[in-house]
């Protein structure tokens, strides 16, 4: 019983990685539109923020897979649980890289473009090694949060830990037994990745110029 | 494009009837869970430790593991020690124990808002510490975490859609009810999506509007 729930700890694992990755990466588009000064592009993120975040993950997850994956383009379970998630992960990095930014003293951005620095190297070599440091405590904590969120991609058939104890309860009735087990994973699975960002957190701060 | 809107006009009476229940069991979860949080927090603070680890583990638990798997082991885990719930109570149920332990944190950190000289200057006047509590920490420290509240209530109601796995005919449940006799499905959760969105995104836009109005008097 606890072997099979186990099996899905690699998918758990997978897919919030790649929703993760997903999410870091659109909500460094979002976040550099709504920072551009341009009134358009600033609204359309403003818009494409809320809408990520007003529409609950499943209803994503199914419009994703039942509506999108039935037509023409076929998506897998892993394809369309990882791009729902990471739309949604996508929007919540854009507002936390833009509390982040805040809090980069705006001497730095100053200072480069002193040094006549190219836009792009400004934001390469001074802005984001930074941007990076102050945001990592919220990232983990929102990837943590994101970790037990992809127990919602059991409903469309991802193979990973919540889909396995339902798995392993219908064939051996012993729910109790298999849900406990399943929370207490996902526990377990967090701690760690707390404890750790706790820990680079502390040494990443001191290199942040205040 | 007519077609679609046709289709959406036969299926939004049956999804406002389980919308009415999202609605509902969102709201009974938080009127649940927010007092309950507010007990935790207030636990946490105290020095006696049979209080201290009982609403630790209430807490963590509540935030450490899934609400997915939290209302699957309420559901489904339940009956094998001889509690079988309704699905509307179990839904009730797993989302009060996570709306508690998560506001506790939220209030927590709006009774810790309050400068500690209130404290001292109340046990100086000689108050007792109840009504140390009720005069001069809740009063302050409460309105300080609404804005997180309400915040956490939008979170909710979203997750609400996750009590279909329990065959709640709430939202989601009709969704899919409806989608799998007709195959329709992508304009079918599309109207979900807006229905979803009808409500969060203005609800989004007031909690903004609260956090900064907040923010400007501390």
């Amino acid at each position: 019983m606890m072997a099979t729930i186990l099996s899905g700890v690699t998918w758990t694992i997978a897919l919030s990685l790649t929703a993760l990755a997903i999410g870091i990466i659109l909500g460094g588009v979002l976040c550099a539109m709504r920072t551009s000064g341009v009134a358009l592009l600033d609204f359309a993120a403003t818009v494409l923020i809320l809408a990520f975040r007003s529409v609950p993950p499943i209803v994503w997850l199914f419009l994703i897979y039942f509506g999108i994956g039935s037509g023409i383009v076929q998506v897998s379970p892993f394809q369309a649980a990882a791009i729902g998630l990471g739309l949604i992960t996508g929007a919540n990095m854009a507002e936390i890289f833009r509390g982040s930014l805040k809090a980069i003293h705006p001497g730095q951005g100053e200072a480069a473009r002193a040094l006549s620095m190219p836009p792009v190297w400004r934001m390469v070599d001074v802005i984001i090694p930074q941007l990076m440091r102050i945001s990592l405590p919220s990232v983990v904590s929102y990837g943590i949060g994101l970790l037990k969120d992809t127990a919602i991609a059991s409903t469309i058939g991802v193979p990973e830990i919540a889909f396995k104890a339902s798995h392993v309860s219908q064939v051996t009735f012993r729910g109790l037994e298999s849900f406990a087990f399943a929370g207490a994973l996902y526990i377990l699975l967090s701690v760690p990745i707390a404890l750790a960002s706790r820990e680079i957190d502390q040494r990443l701060r001191a290199r942040v110029a205040k | 494009m007519i077609d679609m809107l046709e289709f959406w006009r036969q299926s939004l009476p049956q999804l406002l009837t389980g919308y009415r229940l999202s609605l509902l069991v969102t709201g009974a979860s938080l009127f649940l869970g927010i007092p309950l949080g507010l007990l935790l927090a207030l636990s946490l603070q105290t020095r006696s430790t049979w209080l201290k680890l009982p609403s630790l583990s209430v807490v963590e638990i509540g935030r450490g593991a899934s609400i997915l798997v939290l209302l699957q082991f309420v559901y489904f885990g339940m009956p094998s020690v001889g509690l079988t719930f309704s699905s509307f109570a179990s839904v009730t149920i797993a989302f009060t124990w996570c709306t508690a332990a998560y506001t506790s944190e939220i209030i927590r950190a709006g009774l810790e808002s309050v400068p500690q000289g209130q404290r001292e200057a109340g046990e100086a006047l000689g108050m007792t510490r109840l009504d140390i509590l009720r005069i001069v920490i809740l009063p302050q420290g409460l309105p300080v975490s609404v804005p997180a509240l309400l915040g956490f209530s939008i979170l909710m109601l979203q997750a609400s859609s996750l009590a279909f796995v329990v065959a709640l005919p709430e939202l989601m449940s009709k969704a899919q009810l409806i989608g799998s006799n007709t195959f329709r499905y992508m304009p079918l959760f599309t109207l979900t999506a807006i229905l979803y969105a009808a409500v969060c995104i203005p609800a989004t836009i007031v909690v903004g509007f609260l956090e900064r109005r907040l923010s400007r008097h501390f």
